[in-house]
């Protein structure tokens, strides 16, 4: 029997010619992220650890430090990775959300394993990478001893054709996927198919990175042109692709035609089974709008954001706040006029942190408020109060709203004719 | 470690989120303090309602989201495992590598009500109401998971073996 692209990963990196569904095997991991997260509650320096060339340290998700807590995780970073000789140490200034960091310095590399304690590590799945989230007893464990141990689950894969229409990105692939067949609780994520050579590598990563709001243990797509190009501007080390078999065993295939999607927008408390065609929703006064994370803060998110604002104004009352995926997203957008055409429409431009994202900084939400974001979760009390409405959609639904004052179709708003 | 456990059981629904048991708040302080927002939406006050010893069930997709050590605020609060009907397998395994046990019980929601005690054994598979009577199958511990759990989670046993120092910080 053939394997999934998940399958062939953990076979070779426990050392077997093949694993299957429920078979559980002990591999080697390639690289270990840590945060600063970390580093600020419950560090303990090791004695000694596996290797130091398969770490790295990235601080994100509160930065610059808002809590003394975390501003005591700074120097525990640094002095873990002087100690151990940590080359791949991001600190602040040139740090960024660790998947954004990951992805522009090749650490998520095809058929290999990337562990870090962040739930959307899945987000390496963009490059054929088995990455995912660990938490950090365990992120600790392989620190010291560049193992653990998956159970293989069974895979869905979802086979893409055609070609997405204008304004609709990544983030909207994925929330139509969610939205139609809800979570995939225990089970693996497979994207492939003819249609594939059109989704660009930025709505891959949203893609990948959001495998994780619907419960899946990895979320991978294959090797294909798009992804080899890419690879060859960000890793110089030679790679083995994980190809799924065709006589791989699923435990389901589900045909995406993305010609046929639109623009949506998922309701408040949860991803699976909750998101609508944008065209569909009632009228909807917003807030704040959000575009950030790991999910939707990178350069082509930002792009789509300026080119829509520009020239016309946020709504009065309404907050728009854009915070970058990481320091070389924000320098690039810089350059690019980016951040001027979002500055003079009235966008606050943060620097790159996880921050609101979270509901830990920069921008959470009050009691009554609605939040309409281009980020990751939508869950009661994740951005602040628990009595704040989160609408999830993509950065130029956001963007669009924030002019508009109220939730609105990107498609036929104003700004979109330059996109 | 015992391999059967029995405590008073406390029932929450399905896809319970971590951002509902170690919200974004609750990050910014100490885990001691961090385990009195356990729930602080969900159940308001249930934290001064939990004793050691009792046992929490939840339905499907149970710890849904984040990375969150919840299992550490759990011990906090003296929550001696964890039974759902399904776990979302990054909080499942956050519980195991923190010590915490979790066990999956297809059908525990509806067998349970609050107040009522469970007996349950992590190696044989299975879960019990004492008040009904009714036993459930669960999915049995494997022995490396016991293993962990024997040693109080990952962090102890990384310190036993050497790599971490066996600090009082390492519970």
């Amino acid at each position: 029997m053939g394997m999934t692209m998940i399958e062939k990963i953990l076979a070779r990196s426990a050392g077997l010619a093949e694993v299957h569904t429920g078979q559980t095997v002990v591999c080697d991991v390639d690289m270990t992220v840590l945060i600063d997260l970390q580093f600020a509650t419950g560090w303990i320096q090791p004695l000694r650890i596996n290797d130091p060339d398969k770490v790295a340290v990235i601080m994100d998700h509160a930065v610059p430090a808002p809590t003394v807590q975390d501003a005591e995780g700074g120097p525990r970073a640094r002095t873990f990775a002087r100690d151990f000789g940590i080359s791949r140490f991001y600190d602040v200034g040139r740090h960024g959300i660790c998947h954004q960091v990951i992805a522009e310095n090749g650490l998520a590399r095809p058929g290999e394993i990337l562990a870090c304690t962040d739930s959307h590590t899945c987000a390496g799945g963009a490059y054929n990478t088995a990455a995912r989230g660990l938490g950090p007893a365990e992120v600790f464990s392989i620190l010291c001893t560049g193992k653990t141990w998956f159970t293989v689950a069974p895979t869905i894969r979802y086979e893409l054709t055609g070609h997405a229409p204008p304004f609709v990105s990544g983030k909207d692939i994925f929330l139509y996927i969610a939205g139609t067949y809800g979570d995939a609780t225990n089970h693996n994520l497979e994207y492939g198919g003819p249609g594939l050579a059109t989704v660009a590598m930025h709505d891959r990563r949203t893609i990948a990175t959001q495998g994780a709001e619907v419960s899946a243990d990895f979320s991978t797509f294959g090797v294909d042109a798009v992804l080899r190009e890419w690879l060859a501007e960000h890793t110089d080390r030679p790679y083995t692709p994980a190809d799924a078999d065709p006589d791989a065993d699923y435990a389901a295939v589900r045909e995406i035609d993305l010609s046929a999607l639109e623009p949506y927008v998922a309701r408040p408390g949860r991803v699976s089974h909750n998101s609508f065609p944008v065209s569909e929703l009632e009228h909807r006064a917003v807030d704040q709008c959000f575009i950030g994370s790991c999910a939707n803060g990178q350069l082509e998110d930002l792009r789509i954001a300026a080119d829509i604002v520009r020239g016309h104004q946020v709504a009065p009352g309404v907050r728009l706040l854009i915070t970058p995926a990481s320091q070389r997203v924000y320098r690039d957008a810089l350059r690019l006029g980016y951040l001027e055409a979002l500055a003079d429409a009235g966008a606050v431009v943060t620097n790159s942190t996880c921050g609101a994202c979270f509901g830990y900084h920069m921008g959470v939400v009050g009691a009554g408020e609605v939040c309409l974001t281009a980020s990751t979760r939508n869950f009661k009390g994740r951005m602040g109060s628990p009595d704040a409405e989160i609408y999830l959609a993509s950065p130029a639904t956001v963007a669009a709203s924030a002019l508009a004052g109220h939730i609105v179709d990107p498609r036929t708003a104003a700004g979109s004719e330059r996109v | 470690m015992e391999q059967q456990l029995q405590g008073r059981v406390w029932v929450v629904g399905d896809s319970v989120t971590t951002d509902a048991m170690y919200p974004g708040f609750a990050m910014k302080l100490p885990p001691e303090q961090a385990a009195k927002h356990v729930f602080y939406e969900l159940r308001p006050g249930w934290t001064e309602q939990v004793a050691p010893g009792e046992i929490v069930v939840a339905g499907r997709n149970f710890g849904l989201g984040s990375s969150r050590p919840v299992a550490t605020l759990f011990r906090y609060l003296g929550v001696r495992a964890l039974v759902a009907e399904e776990f979302n397998s990054l909080f499942l395994r956050n519980c195991i590598n923190f010590g915490l046990p979790a066990l999956t019980a297809p059908g525990v929601t509806g067998a349970f009500t609050d107040g009522d005690t469970a007996r349950l054994h992590l190696t044989e598979g299975w879960c019990e109401n004492t008040r009904t009577g009714v036993r459930l199958a669960a999915e049995p511990l494997p022995a490396f998971v016991l293993d962990i759990l024997e040693a109080g989670g990952l962090l102890p046993k990384l310190a036993k073996e050497g790599y971490l120092p066996a600090a009082e910080g390492v519970r």
